[in-house]
């Protein structure tokens, strides 16, 4: 297992290599100078920003550049915000956390909805819940992410007035009542992300199933005389599964995606609400950090998945 | 019977998609001529009319400066409907080159493209798009003008990111089909590896799925970029943008973040049981 662990994790590194090469291309395509405003002052002597264009290497050739970057990435050393005024990684390790909890509650609720939901319906194929479920899903992966957010603050926040609709980090309760506010905030930015990933994954979880459990394995396992529920659980999931891990690794750029948007919405002071912030303020070491951390934690993802498959299926060796 | 109408019946069968088909192409011809029927000005500013709801002079209401939620909608629609199609018109033809490229030649060069294609379903979308959007606008709007630099930087960004499955898909048929006997005839021949060209018409069952979603994907994507503010200006009111517009006045003006949002849906929706029809239609192994 732990060689296997470590094949992944070697194969996982020329990927970031990859990605962080095209964000940087991008950054050095783009038109225009990150010190552009320092070079254009008049107040600031030619001969300086020669000097200062130097310092920084901007001179450089391309792979130099791209050499230094990554070398100051990978040391920690992400650069200034222009506007916050403090480092990158603080100001990242600050909001990190918020995103990782309201992606990973969403990821569990998906999770605690597609596979019961896939699992019946695929027991029952073309039944009436079957069908139900099967349009549920297919509206619930069509809502964009951004109108869902949007009906449930019309109806939970406005019509009804029962959740906040404003994500706020300085809650001054204490005791129960503040872990009480926290999970009433986090009610609907988890809600509106999960019900999006829910709707595929029911889909893909009722395929897979419905590929399995015609399997003539399964009938053996019944005609031993176990219980139909030890043969869904035992025999069926554990099969019908990994496909979906497969699948579930490839959405995570999308789930990632929705999370932008449903932080932007609720305003979650998290990552992704500091991307389009620091957009709309022109903060561009703050920018390349947050969409270099973005890809990174999809490598990650993709890295988990490829474990788990690892030990759903037998199959894969770890030798 | 020729392929063609026989996906055409096997289509007809999934009545939903069929239905779905009707509504779409209804929001598709509203779009392109509502503009004519209903001839009110998109930036005909009228205070004494701010955030009306639904009226008999405006059916869709107005925002928050009393303009026509209808004709803005109309309007609107023509450009995310364009942002989608033109989109999908990209991840195509980059997907099926890269596809029938890399299925076609063995050894080195189908190994990276692969890894090119794993490199670019890693890829974190909305980041880099949000990214390469914030670098590039400025420069393209002084090029070619701030509405056409922002469209082409959609189409080309949001394109440009989703050509990964069809790239997957017609390689696969490639591989599958290399070894076939009407390929091995062509080669027999003396068709040159690229007549070998001869297998792509054999995967446009699923290329033709994989276009029907990547439409409703992208029309998504320039939405969500425009729901953000960082796409379209306010000039020009697609349907994310009028979204982004009326999400600050949701208590006053319901109707003018619903309406948008429901069309939306509703393009989105239809295009993916569409999209469904069309996989049991061209799904060989399906008896219908």
């Amino acid at each position: 297992m732990f060689s296997y662990i470590l094949r992944r994790i070697l194969i996982a590194v020329p990927s970031l290599l990859g990605i962080s090469f095209v964000l940087f291309s991008v950054l050095a395509l783009a038109p225009g100078d990150p010190f552009g405003e320092l070079v254009n002052n008049p107040n600031i002597p030619a001969e300086v920003a020669a000097a200062l264009r130097a310092k920084f290497g901007l001179d450089d050739p391309l792979m130099v550049r791209y050499w230094n970057w990554l070398s100051a990435m990978v040391q920690g050393d992400w650069g200034f915000s222009f506007i916050s005024r403090v480092d990158v990684e603080t100001l990242i390790m600050q909001r990190l956390p918020i995103t990782l909890l309201v992606i990973g509650s969403s990821q569990i609720l998906a999770l605690c909805i597609a596979i019961p939901v896939g699992v019946y319906a695929a027991s029952k194929p073309y039944s009436l819940f079957d069908q139900v479920a099967s349009t549920l899903a297919f509206i619930g992966f069509s809502l964009p992410t951004f109108f869902t957010g949007i009906l449930l603050i019309l109806f939970f926040s406005i019509q009804l007035d029962w959740l906040p609709f404003v994500y706020r980090a300085d809650i001054a309760e204490t005791g129960w009542r503040f872990y009480w506010e926290h999970l009433k905030q986090m009610i609907m930015p988890v809600t509106v992300l999960g019900l999006f990933q829910a709707g595929s994954w029911t889909r893909y979880v009722r395929s897979a199933v419905l590929d399995v459990i015609r399997l003539d394995y399964v009938t053996t396992a019944r005609s031993k005389g176990l219980s139909e529920k030890v043969v869904i659980t035992k025999h069926v999931l554990r099969n019908a599964l990994i496909p979906v891990v497969t699948l579930v690794a490839l959405q995570m750029p999308a789930i990632f995606g929705g999370a932008i948007v449903t932080e932007q919405i609720f305003r979650v002071p998290g990552i992704g609400s500091l991307i389009i912030s620091s957009m709309l303020a022109n903060d561009t070491p703050v920018i390349m950090a947050v969409t270099f951390v973005f890809s990174a934690l999809v490598i990650a993802c993709n890295l988990l998945a490829d474990i788990v498959y690892g030990w759903l299926d037998p199959r894969i060796s770890f030798a | 019977m020729s392929p063609g109408r026989e996906a055409w019946r096997r289509f007809k069968r999934h009545r939903l998609a069929v239905i779905c088909t009707v509504i779409l192409a209804f929001i598709v011809l509203a779009v392109l001529l509502g503009p004519w029927l209903w001839r009110v000005p998109i930036s005909d500013i009228d205070f004494s009319a701010r955030m009306q709801p639904p009226s008999w002079a405006h059916p869709l209401g107005t925002d928050d400066l009393g303009q026509d939620l209808l004709a803005r909608m109309l309007y609107g629609g023509r450009i995310s409907l364009a942002v989608g199609l033109a989109a999908m018109l990209i991840a195509i033809s980059v997907g099926v080159v890269v596809g029938a490229v890399a299925g076609m030649s063995k050894g080195p060069v189908d190994v990276f493209l692969m890894w090119l294609t794993d490199l670019f379903l890693s890829l974190p979308q909305l980041p880099l798009l949000l990214l390469i959007f914030y670098l590039f606008n400025d420069s393209l709007k002084k090029w070619v003008g701030t509405e056409m630099g922002v469209f082409i930087l959609v189409v080309a960004v949001i394109g440009g990111l989703r050509w990964m499955p069809v790239a997957r898909l017609v390689r696969a048929q490639f591989l599958s089909l290399r070894e076939k006997e009407f390929v091995e005839a062509a080669r027999a021949l003396g068709a040159s590896q690229w007549r070998q060209v001869h297998i792509l018409p054999n995967a446009m069952g699923p290329v033709i799925v994989a276009a029907t979603i990547d439409v409703a994907a992208a029309i998504i994507a320039e939405s969500t970029l425009s729901f953000l503010g960082l796409g379209f200006p306010p000039d020009i009111p697609t349907w994310g943008r009028i979204l982004f517009d009326a999400k600050d006045h949701m208590d006053i003006a319901p109707h003018w973040a619903l309406f948008p949002g429901l069309l939306i849906f509703i393009t989105v929706l239809t295009i993916n049981y569409i999209g469904d029809g069309l996989r049991d239609a061209y799904d060989p192994r399906r008896v219908l």
